[in-house]
C-alpha cells in the first residue's frame, strides 16, 4: 500500500469513524477541518513514527508538516530519504 | 475600534462593586444558598474569588477550604493564611493526599513518567511543559517531560501519547478530588461552590472538567488575567500573593502557568486575545504591542486553536432532546 493510501486509512479510521471520507481532501488542514485535535497530533505522530520508520523531531511539529495529507505524503518521502 | 496599551484597563471599584452585586443575587436569589464555600491555594485567582466573596456577603459567610497534598508548595497555605487572617473569614484545611494515594493518584502517575524515564523513583521531582512560544514558530501543543535530581540536574524529553494521558488523566484526580471536597464543605453548610477561573483559564482550556471547573458559579470567567490583578490590588489581597509568580500547584517540579500552557506572558497573551476578540488588524496590534504582524498572526491562529481543541471542556453533558 502506498504512503499515501496508508495515511488516509489510518486517518479516516481512527479519527473519522465512519463519517463521510469524501470531506478529507489532500489538501485540506485537518485542524480545520476538525478532523483532528492536539492530542490527535501526537496520535499521528506515533502511527508516523511506528509505521515509516522514522524520528519526527520536535521541530518538525508545524502545520507545514503534517496539517493536511498532502504535506505529511511530502514530510515522509523527506524524512525516509535523509 | 482604538486599540492601545490601556485597552484592558477597567476601573477596579465599579467592577467590584458589579460583581459583588452579581454573587449576591446568584448565591442568595438563583441558587438560594446561603454562603459561599472557596477553594483557596494562595494563588491570584483564588484570593479575587475569595475577597469577592466576602466583600459580597461578608466574612463570616465564606469558607476557604485549603487542600494541600504532597506535590503542594507550602507558600501555598502560607500564603492562603494571610490573606484569610486579612480579610476576616474561617479557613479549613484538608489534606487529601491520602485519598489521592487511594485513588491511585501517584502510582499511576509515577508509572507514566517511568515509560519515558526508566530511572524515575522518589528522589526525582517532575514536571511537564509546553515548549512552545506562541509569538515564534507556528507549532502544534505538544508535552516535554522533565525530571530534576537532588543535585538539581534535569532531563527532558517528548512524551509520548500514552505517557502524556496517563500523567495527565492521574494529575487531574487532584482537581477532582479538591471539587469533591468543596462540594462536602457546601453540602455542609448549605453554601454554594465558587470556582475561581478567569477567562484565560476557563476559554483556552486551562482547567480540569468536573474538577476545578465543577462549582456553582464562576463570578471572574469572563475577565482576563490582568484584569483580575486590577482587581486584587484594589480589594487588598495581600503583595506577597499578588507579586507571586501563577504556577500550577500539581507537579512535584514547580513549573509556572506560562511554561505549561500559555506559552507566552500574561499581558501579551492578554492584549493579543483581546485583539483577536475586537478584530483589530494584525498590523494594528503589532504596532501597540511592539511586535510583528506575522507574531500578532501566528498569536492569533494559537489562540483559536486553544479555544477551539478545549470546546469539549466546556460543553455540559449532550442530552437527546
Amino acid at each position: 500500500m502506498d504512503v499515501r493510501a496508508q495515511l488516509r486509512g489510518f486517518i479516516v479510521d481512527n479519527f473519522m469513524m465512519g463519517q463521510d471520507a469524501t470531506v478529507l481532501t489532500a489538501s485540506g488542514s485537518l485542524l480545520e477541518l476538525g478532523i483532528i485535535d492536539s492530542t490527535g497530533v501526537l496520535e499521528l505522530v506515533g502511527f508516523l513514527e511506528e509505521t515509516f520508520q522514522i524520528t519526527v523531531e520536535d521541530d518538525d511539529l508545524v502545520p507545514d508538516n503534517l496539517d493536511s495529507v498532502d504535506n505529511l505524503v511530502k514530510y515522509i518521502q523527506r524524512k525516509s530519504n535523509s | 475600534m482604538e486599540f492601545t496599551k490601556d485597552s484592558l484597563k477597567i476601573d477596579p471599584e465599579q467592577v467590584a462593586d458589579e460583581l459583588c452585586r452579581t454573587i449576591l443575587n446568584q448565591i442568595r436569589g438563583t441558587l438560594k444558598k446561603s454562603g459561599a464555600v472557596v477553594g483557596i491555594s494562595g494563588g491570584i485567582d483564588s484570593s479575587v474569588v475569595a475577597a469577592l466573596c466576602a466583600r459580597a456577603l461578608g466574612p463570616k459567610k465564606v469558607v476557604g477550604i485549603m487542600m494541600p497534598e504532597t506535590d503542594s508548595s507550602p507558600d501555598s497555605a502560607n500564603l492562603a493564611e494571610v490573606l484569610a487572617a486579612k480579610l476576616g473569614f474561617d479557613t479549613v484545611t484538608e489534606n487529601i493526599s491520602r485519598g489521592l494515594v487511594g485513588l491511585g493518584c501517584y502510582r499511576r502517575r509515577d508509572e507514566a513518567i517511568k515509560q519515558v524515564f526508566p530511572e524515575f523513583d522518589d528522589s526525582y521531582k517532575a514536571k511537564i511543559i509546553n515548549p512552545g512560544n506562541i509569538l515564534e514558530k507556528e507549532t502544534f501543543n505538544f508535552f516535554n517531560l522533565t525530571i530534576e535530581n537532588e543535585a538539581g540536574e534535569s532531563k527532558t524529553k517528548r512524551m509520548p501519547l500514552k505517557a502524556y494521558l496517563q500523567v495527565v488523566a492521574a494529575s487531574n484526580l487532584k482537581q477532582r478530588l479538591r471539587m469533591t471536597t468543596l462540594y462536602y464543605h457546601g453540602e455542609l453548610r448549605n453554601w454554594a461552590v465558587v470556582g475561581t477561573g478567569n477567562k484565560d483559564e476557563h476559554q483556552q482550556g486551562f482547567f480540569v472538567k468536573y474538577g476545578d471547573g465543577g462549582a456553582d458559579l464562576k463570578p471572574i470567567a469572563h475577565l482576563y488575567k490582568i484584569q483580575v490583578f486590577q482587581l486584587a490590588e484594589f480589594l487588598g489581597v495581600p503583595d506577597e500573593i499578588i507579586k507571586r509568580q501563577p504556577t500550577t500547584d500539581t507537579y512535584s517540579a514547580e513549573v509556572t502557568q506560562e511554561e505549561f500552557f500559555f506559552g507566552l506572558d500574561f499581558y501579551n497573551m492578554d492584549m493579543l486575545w483581546y485583539a483577536m476578540e475586537h478584530d483589530v488588524s494584525p498590523a494594528k496590534a503589532a504596532a501597540v504591542l511592539g511586535l510583528t504582524e506575522q507574531q500578532v498572526e501566528k498569536a492569533y491562529t494559537n489562540i483559536k486553536r486553544k479555544i477551539v481543541a478545549t470546546e469539549y471542556l466546556r460543553m455540559s453533558p449532550l442530552k437527546i432532546d
